[in-house]
């Protein structure tokens, strides 16, 4: 660490350059990280905070959009509903539709028709849960776009009115449109598209479009066993995320940024040092002359790799954070999660290291015969 | 000091160095004999490509010698491997640059506590004092970059001197420097030799310093001779 910190300081422009472009680098990580989680919560929320183990669609539904074009009967749901390894098991209907409030503002739903009381239905935070038929919950997110208690909306084209009754505690969002729950009687009449008033075809009364499920004890119960008797294609919370619009596309473009992002810190840490490394080796070669063993000189040069890049990774983290926190709760789907912003600073922190290591390992090459002769 | 090393000075015998084979084959040193005692100062001159480098590469444990022996203090270097190789250049040998081949980040006295890192001890003269006996102490806290090529030269040899070495290898120390310097930096490398019983060899292109060393050895075509 003698010679390290002393290098630190005398190539201060240097290092501080490179400094400055890890720092820069974790910012982005931080912030495309924030946008990652943002989208995530902005993109199936809805199903990641309810208490689902997995979803069991229509047998041969596309993973694309299956929660939409998917539709099951109570038949199934009951088949589901008897086997050992599920605690619950309930009907839940997914549509997106376009509604209006009444002073004729445009509002996007994605309307999650429930059983009242049952596990899928949410916390509500202000106002009540939906009970009666009309009635509507909707996510705590579209209060900032202007919807109050007790408005009312109405379906376009169907012309169903739904009364705002409460608002859930956080937010619950499904394809970045906020959701609306409602008793799955009224969800069952907007869905067959039944005029207010009117009664739907009896076999409407019986579908959905798919099965939320519960495990015993929170374990997954056995999906291909319970295909099997109710003619469904289950699959884990997890998995069903793939079904919801646009999430894979979002979700790999993000992962694909990111992952990128990971490879060039590595290679542009591993650059410096390389370069760094080829410009003391006249240095080098006297220190190994005099007598400097190989790992006095690696680990001088790792230490001083390790110092740029914590506190380069440090800084960068903190303006991340100062910055992504004045994202937080405006327009864009932005979350700061702990785990993902400490995975990526561990991934940025590892990858530099490893980068430099690769650089610094010239340093075990260097021959201190090069030490005497001229001085090039 | 109740302990004190027992200085046997150095002792080359029979050496030889070849590069290449067949026709290509190369003879660096060719059947070198060389004896420095402690406190003793030997000159080799000649020209270029005769072979001094080499000599000094083999004497400092820098490469390995074809055939022959080199003992310091009782140690025949060429029995030595790796990292016990580079553990004795570190206790027993010291090493004068061209220009002083200081490292460009350290102060004056950081380039003696950079030897007492390596070394893993105290310098049993401190650094400081080192310093003030190359008259370089006011000067303790500039880089490299801020002396002139005499007082860098000057820096290098106290630095050579921290972890005490048996024996002194001097590469060119007035190459970059004008005549007065010269003569300064040869007669201060003699006081010092005399003063801490090193044996020291000095190779060098400059006829002028000659006057300050003991004894002057020629290396002409890999062979050493008096002069």
């Amino acid at each position: 660490m003698f010679l390290a910190l002393r290098e630190l300081t005398f190539a201060r422009t240097r290092f501080g350059l490179m400094g400055a472009v890890v720092a820069l680098i974790a910012v982005l990580m931080v912030l495309l990280s924030g946008l990652s989680s943002g989208l995530v919560v902005d993109g199936v929320s809805g199903l990641l905070r309810s208490p689902l183990h997995a979803v069991a669609f229509e047998d041969g539904t596309k993973t694309d959009s299956a929660f939409t074009r998917s539709v099951v009967t109570s038949d199934q749901r009951d088949a589901w509903a008897a086997r050992d390894d599920v605690a619950a098991a309930e009907l839940l209907g997914t549509a997106i539709v376009n509604a209006r409030s009444s002073d004729g503002t445009p509002v996007d739903l994605t309307l999650f028709g429930i059983e009242p009381g049952g596990f899928v239905e949410p916390a509500v935070g202000e106002g009540r849960a939906a009970a009666d038929e009309g009635e509507v919950v909707l996510s705590v997110s579209a209060r900032d776009e202007g919807v109050g208690l007790g408005d009312v909306l109405t379906i376009d084209r169907v012309g169903t009115e739904l009364e705002v009754v409460g608002f859930t505690t956080d937010q619950r969002t499904f394809g970045h449109v906020d959701i609306g729950f409602l008793p799955l009687r009224t969800w069952q009449e907007v869905h067959s598209a039944t005029p207010p008033g009117q009664t739907a075809p009896p076999e409407a009364y019986d579908t959905a479009s798919v099965v939320a499920l519960r495990g015993v004890d929170g374990a997954v119960p056995d999906l291909a066993a319970g295909d099997a008797v109710a003619g469904t294609d289950a699959r884990t919370l997890t998995e069903a995320f793939g079904s919801s619009p646009g999430y894979t596309a979002e979700i790999t473009t993000m992962q694909l940024i990111q992952g990128f992002l990971y490879a060039i810190s590595a290679l542009v840490v591993g650059a410096f040092f390389t370069l760094w490394t080829v410009q003391r080796t006249r240095e080098l070669a006297v220190m190994r002359a005099i007598g400097a063993s190989t790992r006095f000189l690696l680990v001088d040069g790792l230490a001083q790799a390790a110092i740029l890049l914590v506190v380069s990774v440090g800084l960068g983290l903190g303006v991340g954070l100062g910055l992504g926190s004045l994202l937080v709760g405006t327009g864009m789907p932005f979350e700061l999660e702990a785990a993902p912003v400490a995975t990526g600073a561990a991934l940025l922190l590892g990858l530099g290291l490893a980068g430099a290591a690769v650089a610094t390992a010239r340093i075990a090459r260097v021959d201190p015969v090069t030490a005497l002769g001229e001085n090039r | 000091m109740t302990t004190t090393t027992t200085r046997t000075g150095l002792d080359l015998t029979d050496v030889t160095l070849t590069f290449g084979d067949g026709d290509t084959q190369v003879t660096a040193l060719d059947h070198v004999d060389l004896t420095v005692t402690p406190g003793e100062i030997v000159a080799v001159v000649g020209p270029s490509g005769a072979g001094k480098s080499s000599l000094l590469a083999v004497t400092g444990g820098l490469t390995r010698p074809t055939s022959g022996s080199v003992v310091v203090g009782g140690t025949d270097l060429t029995a030595l491997s790796g990292a016990a190789l580079a553990r004795f250049r570190r206790e027993n040998l010291g090493f004068v640059f061209q220009s002083g081949n200081l490292v460009p980040a350290l102060t004056a006295i950081d380039q003696l506590r950079l030897v007492e890192k390596i070394t893993g001890r105290r310098a049993a003269t401190p650094p400081e004092q080192l310093l003030a006996a190359v008259g370089m102490a006011e000067h303790a806290d500039r880089r490299p970059g801020r002396l002139s090529g005499g007082e860098r030269q000057r820096v290098g040899i106290a630095r050579a001197l921290v972890a005490s070495p048996s024996v002194l290898l001097v590469d060119e120390p007035t190459a970059a420097l004008d005549r007065r310097r010269s003569h300064e930096i040869v007669e201060l490398l003699a006081r010092q030799t005399h003063e801490f019983a090193v044996a020291t060899v000095m190779v060098t292109h400059d006829h002028d310093v000659l006057e300050h060393c003991d004894r002057v050895l020629e290396m002409v075509d890999g062979r050493l001779s008096a002069v």
